[in-house]
């Protein structure tokens, strides 16, 4: 029998959690207990040991959540499906093991004798102290409201708030089979977690109480700017209004707003605000108001206990973000360990920059102007979705907000937290009048500039790293902290490292590896696959991978890398490519596929519209779409189904499905436009027949035009031809318009269209055999530079044109179709059995 | 399909598994996995390169993928359709889903045999 094995536990040891504990009485050492192990905690735990305080003290930290430490701040792209979660991970079980110190993690503390010095938790133990350390954070608030309870008082199947990595799991999971969810609070945390339920494809409904969206941070206008760019990404929002009830019984199934409208729910995230743990606080009695009141060294009215991070009150102020947390656990550890025995904390100015639901937001002081003398600049361009303000008084920075472009916030952090001297001309605060010239440099950088909002960790500082030793990006962020609280800055430290080096940079070496199992950077991995003659993705990882381990992840590069490399003489291993080169078509969400069969240029006949159309109707197509890329997509087809099909449509494949050369988009050119000036429809289909098929390490999507007005949209494609009369082409190359727009570089003008041919050609075949796995040419052309490209293009500069016209033709040799070759005789036993025959799937809607 | 039953594994607490022969080793290519029936339990079971037999439920918990169609290796089953990572060792899943049901499954004379609940 087989049991469903448990949750992972995020950074947990696999044979347990039990540390072994050496507690013999002869240890003098002062007992240091912590409780909560988030970020105040661990982080205050390893100031300490940087201290050498693993020597003074025998620590121990009782945590609520059963995992290691993690970043809760990475929680949201964790949500969005951007991070895994085993990445976000900051300190594991091992971690607190290594370094002596014991973690009880799933035990919660529930009240402390402080007389007896005593931590009495759940699980029935008391644990002695001599100093006490309380970093319990924070709890998502759940508004009362009707039905929001099951009976057992938690929360109703379906409501969620989002503060741990247990609810980040829970909610990850519902996104499977929920389909419209509701958002509770228009802050920070529910535009976050709005987006990232977006992005799974839910509809989503966002519910704020408060008249404007972040009303904690930003001004009503700037609020409503962010409005429309929230509801821009297709998320609707609803303002001024109170959710006060959850319809539904059992479950979920809708929520009721104050005014009387109901929205259809099958999910509900609860973000409307945070409270202090502090309940162990009040049971233990000591001072409470809204957090745990501490003073300047962080201490509780009890001489022994103290409190850090979110759930501290200091002088009047509880902070939710990460930065006080690691000042506070810095400050208690030189005072704990005698570093500087008078170390204080006297509060933090917050200066925060982040990204809300792909907007980027930077706020720091006040956001509206409070006295009569004070100074406002506004700039608002709210169909950019732009809004900047600054405060200004007695010729200081007190406040800044802004909303949609962050450029300038290096420079107002500096004169917010400094009060660095302003400019007369207060505009340019918030804009470069030096019309094209970039922001400052990170030469002119001041030293002291904070460039880590997070870890407070100044431009000196990374440079400091560097003449230290640190010869990585990589090295210089896990010696400093910087970019590994919210990311935000990570572009900013690369570049500071990269000029502090002064070249003399190494690089992340698992960053630079064509594919993650096989530690080698591509030109390395060609060449040893072509020394020892290695075929197979098998081969290959018997031969190249550590310990001769395959890799899934790796799979599918490599399967592109041999073909490209060996043209017809690689050996095809059908496991080594993914579903979708399997079966030469598009896996859909319920598992069937789709079929787009080639249609060169964009032009079709009467003769194939009717098979087209006959096949639609005989295999009963749930959808035939005319697509962005100028064929029909026939959707939902049966994987049993494929090979039948495409013997009736008699039509070679469009590659819709590959990681290859996928469609040349045409306009109508001289043919019949009345401006055209070449014929563009006739140099598509040429290209087209030329490089069908030819598989790279992305997409290569063309377009040829007649002229430039660009019907076709050749300025953004990976190669991208324009007719400019005169039987002249403009060539460009490394365009773009879908995640990323980019309009393509000119590369060159040429005289025929067989020199476009050739051009074209030598271009494809240079960017697939130095463009990293996924690399699209928006991003492989601004990487290696246009001056090189073209000398590499057009002047040889590296005698390798030969070379590159050979490759690309071994390609083109063994092009064949592939749904020709399977339809007769299947590659592999069951390539086209069903893989779902019993269990009904999630339909897709039919049409 | 012919569902051989072969045992009836008595378990003090819950229900009872039997074993079933699927299908022949040959039907699935090496690496590959595919899409079985046993007592009418829907089944994906993956030939590894080094020879060894997995089976796990045929849907993806996430969100119903047909896991057959997935990439694997030594350590993990890949679902093709977000990407979601599941353990061989424990099915636990390494990004956050929900863990996958795995099946004990050995070869016997080129037939695979899958071991599995009874449904009642
Ligand atoms: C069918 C089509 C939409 C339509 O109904 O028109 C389509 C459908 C898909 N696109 Fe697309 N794209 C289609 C034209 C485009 C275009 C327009 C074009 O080709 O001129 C673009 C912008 C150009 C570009 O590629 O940059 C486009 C940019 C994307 C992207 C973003 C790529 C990027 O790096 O920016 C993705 C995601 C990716 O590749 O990772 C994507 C991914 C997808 C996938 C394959 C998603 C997936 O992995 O399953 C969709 C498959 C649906 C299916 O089941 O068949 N599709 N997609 C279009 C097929 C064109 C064709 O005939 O081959
Ligand atoms: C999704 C999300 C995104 C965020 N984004 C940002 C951001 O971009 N920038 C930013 O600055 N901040 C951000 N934050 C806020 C940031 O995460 C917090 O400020 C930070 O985690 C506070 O640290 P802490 O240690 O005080 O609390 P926590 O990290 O919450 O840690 C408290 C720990 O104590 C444990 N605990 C509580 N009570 C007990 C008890 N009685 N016994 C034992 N253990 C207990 C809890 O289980 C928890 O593990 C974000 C938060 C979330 C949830
Ligand atoms: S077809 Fe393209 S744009 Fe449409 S949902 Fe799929 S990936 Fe997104
Ligand atoms: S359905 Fe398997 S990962 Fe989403």
């Amino acid at each position: 029998m087989t049991m469903a094995p448990t949750r992972g536990i995020l950074g947990g040891r696999p044979e347990g959690l039990t540390a072994l504990h050496i507690d013999d009485g002869i240890d003098t050492r002062d007992r240091l207990v912590v409780v909560g192990n988030g970020m105040a905690g661990a982080r205050f735990v390893e100031e300490v040991l940087e201290r050498g305080g693993g020597d003074q003290f025998r620590i121990t930290v009782l945590g609520d959540e059963p995992h290691g430490n993690y970043n809760r701040i990475m929680l949201s792209p964790v949500l969005a499906g951007e991070e895994h979660e085993d990445d976000i991970v900051l300190n594991s079980h091992d971690w607190y093991a290594d370094n002596g110190v014991v973690l009880r993690a799933g035990v919660r503390a529930d009240k402390i004798d402080t007389a007896a010095k005593v931590v009495h938790a759940a699980d029935g133990t008391a644990t002695p102290y001599d100093h006490l350390v309380l970093a319990t954070g924070s709890y998502s608030f759940v508004p009362p409201m009707k039905g929001v309870r099951a009976e057992d008082g938690g929360l109703l199947p379906g409501v969620y708030g989002f503060r741990t990595i247990d609810e980040t799991r829970a909610m990850l999971a519902a996104t499977g089979t929920c389909r419209r969810a509701v958002v509770m609070g228009g802050g920070l945390l529910g535009l976050e977690a709005a987006r990232a339920l977006q992005g799974h494809g839910l509809h989503v409904e966002l519910v704020h109480a408060a008249p404007y969206l972040m009303n904690v941070q930003l001004d009503p206008e700037a609020g409503a700017i962010l409005k429309k760019s929230v509801e821009s990404l297709g998320i609707t929002v609803h303002l001024d209004v109170f959710a006060t009830e959850v319809i539904g019984g059992d479950r979920v199934r809708g929520v009721g707003l104050a005014d009387g409208r109901q929205i259809e729910a099958d999910l509900l995230v609860v973000a409307a605000g945070v409270r202090p743990n502090t309940d162990i606080g009040v049971r233990s009695g000591l001072e409470v108001e809204r957090g745990i009141v501490v003073d300047d060294q962080l201490r509780t009215d009890d001489p022994d206990v103290y409190a850090i991070g979110e759930c501290a009150q200091h002088r009047g102020e509880v902070y939710g973000l990460v930065a006080p947390a690691w000042e506070h656990a810095k400050v208690l550890a030189d005072l704990l360990t005698g570093t500087d025995p008078g170390a204080e904390y006297h509060g933090s100015r917050t200066a925060t920059k982040l990204k809300v639901a792909g907007v980027d937001v930077a706020v720091m002081g006040i956001n509206t102007p409070e006295r009569d003398d004070d100074e406002v600049l506004v700039i608002s361009e709210p169909r950019r979705g732009v809004h900047l303000s600054v405060v200004i008084r007695d010729d200081k920075l007190v406040g800044a907000t802004l909303l949609g472009d962050t450029r300038k916030v290096a420079f107002l952090t500096q004169a917010f937290d400094r009060g660095a001297p302003l400019p007369e001309e207060r505009i340019r605060l918030l804009v470069d009048l030096s019309d094209g010239a970039e922001e400052v440099g990170v030469a002119e950088m001041p030293a002291e500039s904070q460039v880590c909002n997070c870890n407070g960790v100044s431009k000196s500082d990374i440079c400091g790293a560097v003449s230290g030793g640190c010869s990585s990006v990589g090295e210089v962020m896990d010696r400093t902290r910087a970019g590994k609280g919210c990311g935000s800055c990570r572009s900013l430290v690369e570049q500071i490292v990269e000029w502090a080096a002064d070249g003399e940079l190494t690089v992340d070496p698992a960053a630079s590896w064509y594919v993650p199992g096989i530690p080698m950077a591509k030109p390395e991995l060609m060449a040893a696959i072509r020394e020892q003659d290695l075929r197979s993705v098998s081969a290959v990882f018997a031969a190249l991978a550590p310990g001769g381990k395959d890799d899934a992840k790796s799979k599918m590069g490599l399967t592109s890398l041999l073909k490209m490399i060996w043209g017809r003489d690689h050996l095809p291993e059908k496991d080594g490519e993914f579903i979708n080169d399997r079966v030469h078509g598009n896996i859909q969400r319920d598992g069937t596929f789709s079929v787009v069969p080639q249609m060169k240029g964009g032009v079709t006949t009467p003769a194939q519209l009717r098979r087209i159309a006959e096949v639609a109707e005989k295999y009963e197509v749930p959808m035939v779409k005319v697509t962005g890329g100028q064929r029909i997509d026939l959707l939902g087809v049966r994987k049993e189904d494929l090979p039948a099909m495409w013997e009736d449509l008699g039509m070679p494949s469009g590659y819709a499905y590959g990681k290859s050369f996928r469609t040349v988009k045409t306009c109508v050119g001289s043919d019949f436009c009345r401006f055209g000036l070449g014929d563009s429809t006739q140099l598509g289909i040429d290209l087209e027949t030329r490089f069908q098929g030819i598989e790279s390490p992305a997409k290569m999507k063309l377009a040829v035009v007649g002229c430039p007005r660009n019907c076709a949209e050749a300025y953004v494609k990976d190669v991208g031809v324009v007719a400019v009369g005169n039987g002249r082409w403009e060539v460009y190359v490394g365009g773009a318009a879908g995640a990323s727009v980019r309009k393509g570089d000119l590369l060159a003008t040429v005289d025929s269209p067989e020199a476009v041919i050739t051009l074209a050609g030598r271009f494809m075949q240079y960017y697939r055999e130095n463009a990293n796995w996924l690399e699209r040419t928006y991003d492989f052309v601004p990487r290696i530079g246009l001056e090189t490209i073209k000398q590499v293009l057009l002047e040889d500069s590296e005698g390798i044109l030969a070379a590159l016209d050979a490759g690309m033709q071994r390609s083109i040799d063994a092009y064949v179709d592939p749904w020709g070759q399977d339809a007769k005789q299947p590659a592999t036993p069951g390539q086209f059995r069903p893989a779902l025959p019993l269990v009904p799937l999630p339909k897709v809607p039919v049409r | 399909m012919s569902i051989t039953e072969l045992t009836t594994v008595p378990t003090t607490t819950g229900p009872t598994t039997t074993e079933h022969v699927v299908g022949r080793v040959a039907e699935i290519p090496p690496g590959e996995g595919r899409t079985f029936v046993a007592g009418g339990t829907q089944v994906a079971v993956f030939r590894l390169r080094d020879g060894s037999l997995h089976a796990t439920q045929a849907a993806c918990p996430h969100a119903g993928g047909p896991l057959a169609d997935g990439l694997t290796d030594v350590d993990v089953l890949v679902c093709p359709l977000h990407q979601y990572a599941y353990r061989w060792t424990d099915g636990a899943s390494t990004s956050g889903a929900a863990p996958l049901r795995l099946f004990p499954a050995h070869e016997v004379d080129g037939q695979v045999v899958v071991e599995v609940p009874d449904v009642p």
